[in-house]
């Protein structure tokens, strides 16, 4: 479904992305790990064709989204679903139309129609639609602002992949728990594949089932859990060091949903 | 034994020299190619569809409403200053009843067109350049683009069209004020008839002095749309970026008005010199 082929990517000559290759199955959840400045917002912003890479090839359903004219990668968008990193909401939408934007821009329902919809997705997103509904996004907490961020990237065409950047950084324990309540409530309930990029590594091992690890622009890990966990490549140990003893005392059952 | 190194301290000063223009010189030929690029993509986006009516009411009325107060005021002063400084000169030569002909050539060919424009950028530019480079800056513009919309379509489009139709208007506005300033001080101070003032102005109102007085804004709207957008989208370095890409936008809107509109005095002076 969606497969980076040898892609480097550098800015004003400096070299972000090496060589980076890896592949996400539909349904498969997918974390992306690193230090700061790793490069591994970019390659979200590769994905979605917000950059152009310089060599290498970025595949969604087999598409090339790099070749194509930005009318076509505009259509290929409608498939992802992004949330940016501190949520990148409309500041001068409400909560209610920054949710309901795709259905304003890209459909003709009536206004009636769209606010159901929005109410619903309100809903899903754990939000009280009659608390949020018309209030400015500066006017909410980072966590409601996080997750009205995710009910607005579902809300565009039954996105396919969802795309999460950083989306717990900057946020209390409870409103972090909540946000990953919502990305793993989203793996179980809606058939699509998800990529987060976090440095939080408690936070990667609740939502993934599979890990990458990029340092200074290179993919320097790829697998499950267990194979981070047991990982002898002397740049994983380095990366996972300063998180190692609550690396450790994680247990990943904890993380699994309980049963109704 | 000295000499050998100060030579080679001068060489490298020299080669420094030349990086630094050698860059400079690449820095603005990449940025003029990136600006002509971004006006044609302009330009074409505004022949396309979607097209977003309800921004380009909006901007319309927040470019032509907003900005009234500020040209009305700034025609009255204008109008008045001129038509005091040329009383004054003109009374020497005995020539007070050509005020109003001096008032009308200056006032709709160069003064009124110059003034509102210079006063539109300093308030339109730097706000469109601030409210762009916020969106960009907060990563906005790329959750625009990730929900497959054009921004440039959006955002810059709209203000384009928006001030293409009011700043003609705008300008008609303003040199019916400055003319009307310039009929106060003539009346009032300088002692010219109502009726001469008027006919002098009238003589003067032909048609190349009409058609330069309206094509000089359609002009200079596309300039501060242009630059303005420009600067917006191209900002980086967070709230200080945008800062000073609002600065930079309104220096440069004005110089370039204030360059553009002596090319195109000099033009139309060879083109329709028979019609002035």
């Amino acid at each position: 479904m969606i497969e980076l082929k040898n892609v480097s990517f550098a800015y004003d000559e400096r070299p972000i992305l090496k060589n980076i290759s890896f592949r996400v199955d539909p349904k498969e959840s997918l974390v992306i790990m690193g230090p700061s400045g790793s490069g591994k917002s970019t390659v979200l912003r590769l994905l979605l064709g917000l950059e152009q890479v310089c060599e290498g090839e970025v595949l969604i359903d087999g598409q090339n989204i790099c070749a194509m004219k930005e009318s076509k990668r505009r259509k290929l968008r409608r498939k992802i679903g992004m949330v940016f990193q501190d949520g990148a909401l409309f500041d001068s939408m409400t909560a209610g139309e920054n949710v309901g934007y795709y259905l304003l821009e890209h459909t003709d329902l009536t206004p009636q129609q769209v606010e159901d919809r929005v109410q619903e997705m309100l809903g899903f997103v754990g939000l009280d639609s009659g608390e949020v509904l018309n209030a400015l996004p500066d006017q909410l907490s980072g966590g409601m602002q996080r997750r009205i961020a995710i009910g607005r990237a579902l809300l565009s065409a039954e996105p396919q992949i969802m795309l999460f950047d950083e989306p717990t950084t900057g946020l209390d324990p409870p409103a972090t728990e909540k946000v990953l309540d919502l990305i793993r409530k989203l793996q179980e309930e809606k058939p699509i594949a998800t990529i987060v990029v976090t440095h939080q590594i408690v936070d990667a091992i609740s939502i993934a089932e599979r890990f990458i690890v990029i340092v200074a622009g290179e993919l320097i890990f790829d697998g499950n859990l267990d194979e981070l966990r047991d990982s002898r490549d002397e740049r994983v140990n380095h990366f996972l060091r300063p998180f190692r003893e609550s690396f450790e005392k994680v247990n990943r059952r904890q993380f699994v949903r309980k049963e109704p | 034994m000295s000499v050998a190194p100060n030579i080679l301290m001068e060489k490298r000063r020299e080669i420094s020299i030349i990086r630094m223009f050698n860059n400079w010189l690449k820095r603005f030929a990449f940025q003029t190619q990136e600006m002509f690029f971004f006006s044609v993509r302009m330009v074409v986006a505004m022949f396309g569809r979607p097209f977003y009516f309800p921004e380009v009411r909006e901007q319309t009325f927040l470019i032509g409403v907003g900005s009234l107060y500020l040209i009305i005021l700034t025609g009255i002063f204008a109008g008045e200053g001129f038509a005091l400084a040329f009383s004054v000169e003109l009374a020497d030569f005995g020539a007070k009843n050509y005020l109003g002909r001096i008032m009308s050539i200056a006032i709709i060919r160069e003064l009124g067109p110059i003034l509102t424009a210079l006063m539109i950028a300093a308030r339109v530019a730097s706000g469109i350049t601030a409210e762009i480079g916020a969106m960009k800056a907060s990563r906005q513009i790329d959750a625009m683009r990730a929900f497959g919309i054009d921004p440039i379509r959006k955002i810059a489009v709209p203000r384009l069209i928006a001030l293409m139709l009011m700043v003609p208007a705008l300008t008609i506005l303003c040199d019916a004020i400055a003319l009307l300033g310039g009929y106060f001080v003539a009346v009032f101070i300088a002692h010219v008839s109502s009726t001469m003032y008027w006919s002098a102005v009238r003589d003067r109102l032909i048609f190349g002095n009409i058609f330069i007085g309206l094509f000089k804004p359609v002009v200079y709207s596309f300039l501060i749309a242009f630059i303005a957008c420009y600067k917006g989208f191209s900002s980086t370095g967070g709230t200080k970026g945008v800062g000073r890409a609002t600065t930079e936008s309104v220096v440069l809107a004005s110089i370039t008005i204030l360059v553009v509109n002596f090319f195109i005095t000099r033009v139309v002076f060879t083109l329709i010199k028979g019609w002035l």
